[in-house]
């Protein structure tokens, strides 16, 4: 049947992708990042995180190389900005990936309006759990993470903002 | 171009330099900021500005229609062809300065996305609805380095009362109106500069009084950067930042 063909392709695609790392957090794939929005028989369609992220041509880039490596270079791939990624579609397997990297997962929703001096969220640290950590700076070494200190181990680590 | 695309196209000329020209001068930070943290947090502002460019600059090429792409846009064009707000091609100054014209360009910024992210144009929409998430730390990052300094030291606060005090002149421009504003209002495709003042004038207000600063008299707005009128700076800014493709054109890498 045509539809059983079309879902073993797309589960085939799907697969292909879910060995392409994030370049920035290479233990993390564009999957589970919520990277890749959606594939179907003949395209892939993904959406950077931030506007100005170096990383979104090479993961493009990267994506493409992994589809002709499995034998997918009939299925294209597509940017598309809307709608506009979130953090809260990073999934669950991405989060523990993160605080495997060292790096603590954003912890509330995305729908958060701005709050100039809203109350900080406890970010607890993704090395010894403790939530006496304190903001060193909210841009850390990408746009996607702050930086933060922990009080207790001391560690600095990053931190997955919430977009 | 009929009107309206001109219209169009100038709006997103207006917002696409405002971003560039700010993102470039935040760039000539790099290496320069007080400390490390910083440094990398005026990179990551620029970073996104420069994105956001990217979206609105290549929009304007298709509205206008005539082939040009960001790059073309970005890097040929002359001075009186720019029409980014006069505030952002300011010079950085010291660090007071450079957050004194971050903290009013964000406020505003963020306030425009917000009437943008319902805009009759869907381009402009979605770019909105996506920058609005960036824009939001932005003025989290410039207006706690304002309370920081006001509410700091003596020297801090002076400085920062003084930066405040000389960069105001230029928000007068943010607000006000032209045919060619309310052409696009009447269209749906962005409120009016006026409407965006109230919002912005509470933010401010907010912002200062937590930092012990004082609001300096509005002045009159004597020539506008979104009419293609600029300070001496900004040729010197260009001067440098199209420095390659004005000597090589179209060079590629």
């Amino acid at each position: 049947m045509v539809t059983d063909q079309v879902s073993i392709k797309q589960k085939a695609v799907w697969a292909a992708l879910q060995t392409v790392m994030d370049p920035e957090i290479p233990i993390v794939s564009v999957c589970d990042l919520g990277i890749v929005r959606d594939v179907d028989e003949e395209e892939v369609i993904i959406t950077p995180t931030y506007s100005g992220c170096p990383a979104t041509e090479m993961i493009g880039l990267d994506i493409r190389m992994a589809l002709d490596k499995a034998g997918f270079d009939d299925v294209k791939v597509r940017t598309s900005t809307s709608p506009p990624w979130t953090t809260d579609w990073i999934t669950p397997k991405g989060r523990e990936k993160l605080i495997e990297a060292g790096i603590a997962p954003p912890v509330q929703s995305s729908g958060s309006k701005q709050g100039l001096f809203s109350d900080k969220p406890n970010i607890p640290c993704p090395l010894c759990q403790s939530t006496n950590t304190i903001l060193v700076s909210q841009f850390g070494s990408t746009a996607c993470k702050a930086l933060y200190k922990c009080g207790d181990c001391l560690e600095p680590f990053d931190y997955f903002k919430c977009i | 171009m009929s009107n309206s695309s001109e219209a169009l196209f100038n709006f997103c000329l207006r917002l696409g330099d405002s971003n560039l020209i700010l993102g470039h001068r935040l760039s000539e930070w790099c290496g320069h900021a007080p400390i490390l943290e910083e440094d990398m947090a005026l990179m990551n502002v620029a970073l996104d500005l420069l994105g956001q460019t990217r979206v609105l600059l290549t929009y304007a090429g298709e509205v206008e229609g005539k082939g040009r792409d960001e790059d073309k846009l970005a890097y040929h064009r002359d001075t009186f062809d720019f029409k980014n707000v006069q505030l952002v091609e300011q010079p950085n100054g010291d660090f007071a300065e450079t957050l004194a014209r971050q903290c009013f360009f964000d406020n505003y910024h963020y306030l425009l996305l917000e009437k943008l992210s319902v805009s009759s144009d869907q381009t402009l929409r979605d770019h909105a609805n996506k920058a609005l998430k960036e824009v939001r730390y932005h003025c989290q990052h410039s207006g706690e380095w304002i309370v920081r300094l006001g509410d700091g030291t003596e020297e801090s606060h002076r400085r920062m009362q003084d930066a405040i005090n000389e960069t105001w002149c230029f928000t007068g421009e943010l607000f006000t109106d032209t045919a060619e504003d309310r052409e696009l209002a009447e269209a749906g495709v962005v409120a009016l500069p006026s409407s965006l003042k109230d919002g912005w004038n509470k933010q401010l207000s907010a912002i200062l009084s937590e930092a012990t600063l004082e609001r300096p008299e509005d002045v009159p707005v004597p020539a506008m950067g979104k009419a293609g009128a600029h300070s001496e700076h900004l040729g010197y800014l260009l001067a440098e930042m199209q420095f390659l493709q004005r000597s090589y054109p179209d060079a590629t890498w």
